[in-house]
């Protein structure tokens, strides 16, 4: 059969990266998603050597945002902290990723999926505790003092949509009202009007922890493929340049029309043309000094890219990405075996990367998800919607202690069977923007004024 | 009783232009200028009271003109159905169709048989402008939807919550909105034990209701007590206070992009009596923020199917489904079971699929008989198209580019052939 540049392998990947973007839909009642609403065009920049997805920053040119950039690299190219805040999509289940192998009461609410009391390698700091063995990568940075664990993060109340409570994450707030990201808002406190990589997504939409209200931010996704040309053994059109630039004048015609439809497909054939002739200069190859995992998943390739745009010193503060399938209702140990293994391997290989470039104590990575799964196991081999879930500071800044205790599947659980929180997100979230960014935390997170703040950091 | 509010202004082309584009697939050349003489509510009716079904013009083949094997190849599945979307004469019906689709998404990716997929939506059509009681009834025992939200494994003693909590949140009440709580998705979950089946190699195996798998004992569900089944739970949410602003609510989202007011929700919910669909669809579409409001994006598939009738084309190649999917769109593939986002269709990934789309519904034919004139050349290009409305600014640079390229001695069949994909691809045939 035809098929036009794509496989029907590529195409399940984009099926894949579509899925993990996860982005509702915006329903009645339902949060928006944070950034709703934000201009975005697209730029190239020189300076990065990157096609970019700006949102925000409208009034400035693409040469104006390119001077930013420059300008914040020299300032900042060897002092410059980065944030990773990785989603893991789904609500993965902490009682899987760490298990309390001491307690018989795992193995009675989980007689098909507890793993064996042997299984993984034992959590160092817990001796209830042992490690999945698909988060080996996890335990071996674990062992070097480079992970803190948050066994049971969460909130009072958890919702157990993904949709809600993750948009909580997002926000960095239980209120479903709120239209910023938490890491948005630290960069409209601290950001610049002309550097959009102060806030990057590497993925195919913006992050919604990263949609600020005043200042621009990025979005990257892969740009190799980005031609015209209709193939199928149908020739390129004689007048193909021209077309393509008349297009884009007919889009920027439109793009200041009063009617919001116009106006967005005016832009988007605008941007499109740019990115066009922007991309004959990206090099999108770049070496890697150590070995990712190989994937379909595009997840891996993009930590690496992450890696080397940081070595190249470009001002990157903070960065989101999304992984995985975690909302494993069914057939949860194949499903989780192979995702939280490619997860584990892909960040043990992007914090070697690091240290391999010199640049391992710029950076800290956040791994979160929406909720923990139910302590009970269902009929399908799988578990439902929990509240407290597991999560990750990583890096070889932080402290590499547990924040919170594991509350254990005896006395931890609540009434509903779902496993109670030790740590709150939200003074997480007040600690990193504090201990890491040395910003006010209080005047960009609602209500954490009254949260006692853990001490993540060496 | 409130009355919701009606059209009342000229209905010229353009309103009849995004009629055919929001309530089916565009136009083909004359249809927009027929429908006018009708007036806007019997156009609304001509198409919200189709005759009866049929498919017209030639069967859907490959590129090697083999049929097509919806069944079984990979994206034939979709194929099949943009064929529907092309040949059909009561294109609101496949419209509609579309809705529940994104309404119940369901994703192969999760139920691995393109059958059970087919016999979903083919559901949804029987359906399409009926009664959205018959449709959560279905969808609720349909052998997809059981196995993509885990009915099919949630057995009394361990429920399985997954159906239980979108029928609430998504299908029916909406989050957040304090309609349902935690308790609720539970005790729902034990209401709806029962099912079983599978899909063994693509084949689907033993789908049946298996009464030893039904927890028979009373649930609490909204308050209310008692000993609940499937179909109760379905009664319940439809019975529930929120249910009818949710309902009309989300299915306005789907034909007009602006929210709507107060007074107008409150009718459409008393029109919704009965979860008869019908009524509110026709309210919608002859809602005066249907014809006055902004444009919308049209979906990926909706322009694909709507560039094959406005150029008389039909199903001659498996590219669809391909580049339907870089668009943002293969059917039976919604990204989640939240659908997909109709607010993002448009990026500049999504642009360049689009361009392609409309390049090779044009294919490589050239006209040999171009005039010189660029007025007329212009004119000649959006014929291609069926002669849709063509806004002022749009018009004006296609005529200039084709002025300035004709002076470049650029050949006239050349240059037809680039405005025709200029009138494709502009912000004017994007949206409606």
């Amino acid at each position: 059969m035809s098929c036009y540049d794509c496989s029907r392998a590529d195409l399940f990947r984009k099926a894949v990266a579509q899925a993990g973007r996860g982005l509702p839909e915006i329903e009645p009642g339902m949060p928006l998603p944070a950034g709703t609403g934000m201009t975005r065009r697209e730029f190239v920049s020189r300076t990065a050597g990157l096609a970019l997805a700006v949102y925000g920053g409208a009034a400035l040119s693409g040469k104006a945002l390119d001077y930013g950039i420059a300008q914040a690299a020299s300032d900042a190219a060897t002092t410059q902290k980065t944030l990773v805040t990785i989603f893991f999509n789904g609500g993965i289940d902490g009682l899987s990723v760490l298990f309390p192998a001491g307690d018989p009461r795992y193995y009675s609410l989980r007689p098909n999926l507890a793993l064996a009391q042997t299984a993984g390698r034992p959590f160092t700091e817990d001796g209830r505790l042992r490690w999945h063995p698909g988060a080996n990568g996890l335990a071996t940075l674990h062992d070097e003092g480079k992970v803190s664990v948050i066994p049971a993060v969460g909130y009072d109340n958890s919702n157990q949509s993904h949709f809600t409570s993750r948009h909580y994450y997002e926000v960095g707030g239980t209120d479903a009202s709120l239209r910023t990201g938490w890491l948005g808002r630290y960069l409209d406190h601290v950001g610049t009007q002309d550097n959009p990589l102060q806030g990057l997504t590497l993925d195919v939409a913006m992050h919604p922890s990263i949609a600020t209200a005043t200042v621009p931010v990025a979005t990257l996704a892969a740009a190799d493929q980005y031609t015209f040309a209709p193939g199928g053994g149908l020739p390129p059109h004689p007048l193909e340049a021209s077309i393509l630039q008349e297009a884009a004048n007919i889009g920027a015609a439109h793009a200041k029309s009063g009617d919001a439809g116009l106006a967005t497909a005016g832009k988007i054939a605008y941007d499109s043309h740019h990115l066009y002739y922007g991309l004959g200069a990206v090099r999108n190859g770049f070496n890697s000094p150590v070995g990712y995992p190989s994937s379909a998943d595009p997840f891996p390739r993009r930590l690496a890219g992450l890696a080397a745009m940081l070595a190249a010193g470009l001002p990157v503060s903070v960065v989101g990405l999304t992984f995985g399938h975690f909302d494993t209702h069914a057939g949860q140990a194949g499903v989780l075996q192979r995702d939280l293994q490619l997860a584990s391997d892909s960040l043990l290989a992007f914090q070697r990367d690091l240290e391999a470039r010199g640049i391992a104590d710029r950076v800290v990575t956040h791994v979160w998800s929406e909720f923990g799964r139910r302590a009970a196991e269902n009929a399908s081999g799988g578990t439902d919607h929990g509240s407290a879930g597991v999560g990750f500071l990583i890096g070889t800044k932080v402290k590499g202690q547990m924040l919170g205790s594991h509350p254990g599947v005896t006395s931890g659980l609540d009434a509903s069977g779902n496993l109670k929180p030790t740590a709150d997100f939200r003074a997480v979230y007040a600690a990193l923007l504090e201990q890491w960014f040395g910003a006010d935390s209080n005047a960009i997170l609602p209500g954490v004024a009254g949260l006692a703040r853990p001490a993540l950091l060496k | 009783m409130s009355v919701v509010p009606e059209y009342r202004g000229p209905f010229g082309k353009q309103q009849a232009e995004r009629l055919l584009w929001r309530a089916g697939f565009g136009g083909r050349a004359g249809e927009a200028e027929a429908l006018t003489k009708l007036g806007m509510k019997h156009a609304v009716h001509a198409l919200t009271r189709p005759a009866p079904y049929q498919l017209v013009g030639p069967a859907p083949h490959d590129e090697r003109n083999r049929p097509l094997a919806p069944v079984d190849a990979f994206g034939h599945d979709h194929l099949a159905w943009l064929d529907r979307m092309v040949r059909t004469n009561a294109p609101m019906v496949e419209r509609m169709t579309l809705v529940w689709h994104d309404w119940f998404a369901t994703s192969n990716q999760g139920v691995a048989s393109q059958q059970l997929m087919l016999n979903q939506v083919d559901m949804f059509r029987g359906n399409a402008l009926g009664s959205f009681k018959d449709l959560l009834v279905n969808v609720t025992q349909d052998p997809a939807m059981l196995v993509w939200l885990n009915g099919n494994q949630n057995v009394k003693g361990k429920p399985n919550e997954n159906y239980g909590r979108e029928m609430m949140e998504l299908f029916t009440l909406g989050a957040n909105r304090g309609a349902y709580t935690e308790i609720d998705v539970r005790e729902q979950a034990r209401a709806l034990t029962g099912w079983r089946g599978s899909v063994v190699n693509r084949q689907p195996t033993a789908f049946t209701f298996d009464a030893t798998r039904h927890d028979a004992t009373d649930k609490t569900i909204f308050g209310k007590t008692g000993n609940y089944a499937w179909q109760d739970s379905c009664q319940l949410c439809l019975d529930h206070p929120m249910h009818a602003s949710y309902f009309v609510t989300k299915l306005w989202s789907y034909f007009i992009p602006t929210a709507p007011d107060p007074p107008t929700l409150e009718a459409l919910t008393t029109l919704y009596a009965g979860n008869r669909v019908r009524p509110v669809v026709e309210a919608i579409l002859a809602h005066p923020d249907f014809y006055d409001g902004p444009r919308m994006v049209k979906p990926p598939v909706v322009l694909n199917a709507g560039l094959l009738r406005m150029s008389k084309r039909y199903i001659d190649t498996s590219a669809w489904w391909s580049l339907s999917a870089q668009a943002g769109q293969q059917l039976f593939y919604p990204p989640d079971v939240g659908g997909w986002d109709d607010t993002r269709w448009l990026d500049t990934a999504t642009f360049r699929a689009r361009w392609i789309i409309a390049a090779i519904v044009q294919g490589a034919d050239t006209p040999t008989d171009s005039p010189a004139d660029p007025m007329r050349l212009t004119q000649r290009a959006i014929q291609f198209w069926g002669s849709p409305t063509v806004t002022a600014t749009t018009q004006k640079l296609l005529e200039s580019f084709a002025r300035a390229q004709l002076k470049r001695n650029a050949r006239p069949g050349d240059v037809e052939t680039a405005v025709r994909r200029l009138v494709a691809s502009s912000p004017d045939l994007q949206t409606a």
